[in-house]
């Protein structure tokens, strides 16, 4: 089955991002493909590679690059979204005069349209959220 | 939450899927509403039919003459009237979330169909994907 996810809190205040990854990796394993996860909201802030939790906790960013790589997994960041909440790539921190950028590798951040897009090619689309 | 996409339609212009977005949230005190209607904005660009749904605090979105001055934020609702020009007309409010509001059709800013939670349920049930705010 084609899967699309909807991760729409951020990490560590919500358990939304920690279901989300458990989800992906278990559809994986059972043979699903993830056609992309779509970061939305505060979701957003998953994407930051400035993240650094106590050492005894998961890293959840990191958590996430390393699972993309693995399975070359789509991690779309709404942009709108990103950019209220001070997530920005290299380009957009260029255009914008902004001295530094933060997404972590495996993210990239593009329109909303690839949340609606995933809606229209996957046979599930699963949110992740209150 | 599992959206099922079986009985797909298709037209000229591709594949075309039933989409509601439900809207749960009070319009201020969380970005929910307005980054939610941000989707539906969007989504007029895929012409995919589409639904809204408001339940709970989330028929507070429609409330007619809506002052957030006090607040310092934009008053969006606006945003709702333009809506029909974006082809999308199917406005579904609960029943029991306006009546349980103290709310009532003249209230809203836009022509909505008032239907009982049992009926919305139907809606969801013929959608294939459902997305909630």
């Amino acid at each position: 089955m084609k899967i699309g996810v909807l991760v729409s809190e951020g990490p560590y205040t919500h358990q939304a991002s920690d279901s989300a990854y458990n989800f992906v990796k278990a559809a994986i394993e059972k043979g699903h493909e993830i056609y992309r996860v779509f970061f939305y909201h505060d979701g957003v802030n998953n994407a930051t590679r400035l993240t650094e939790p106590p050492r005894d906790d998961r890293h959840i960013v990191n958590r996430w690059t390393e699972l993309s790589k693995q399975h070359n997994l789509d991690l779309v960041v709404c942009i709108a979204a990103a950019q209220r909440r001070g997530i920005m790539d290299e380009n957009e921190a260029k255009r914008q005069g902004k001295d530094a950028d933060n997404p972590a590798e495996g993210f990239r951040i593009s329109g909303l349209g690839q949340l609606v897009e995933a809606g229209i090619q996957c046979d599930r689309l699963v949110t992740f959220g209150d | 939450m599992f959206t099922s996409s079986e009985d797909m339609d298709t037209d000229e212009g591709g594949v075309v899927k039933k989409f509601m977005f439900v809207n749960r949230k009070a319009p201020y005190g969380t970005i929910y509403a307005l980054e939610g209607l941000e989707v539906v904005l969007i989504s007029a660009a895929f012409e995919q039919d589409v639904s809204l749904a408001f339940v709970d605090d989330g028929v507070y979105e429609l409330k007619k003459s809506q002052d957030t001055k006090p607040l310092g934020q934009k008053n969006f609702s606006p945003t709702y009237r333009a809506l029909e020009g974006y082809d999308i007309e199917k406005l579904y409010v609960e029943r029991e979330s306006m009546e349980a509001r103290g709310l009532t059709e003249d209230d809203l800013l836009v022509d909505v169909q008032v239907v009982s939670s049992a009926e919305l349920a139907g809606l969801m049930v013929e959608q294939d994907v459902v997305i909630s705010f």
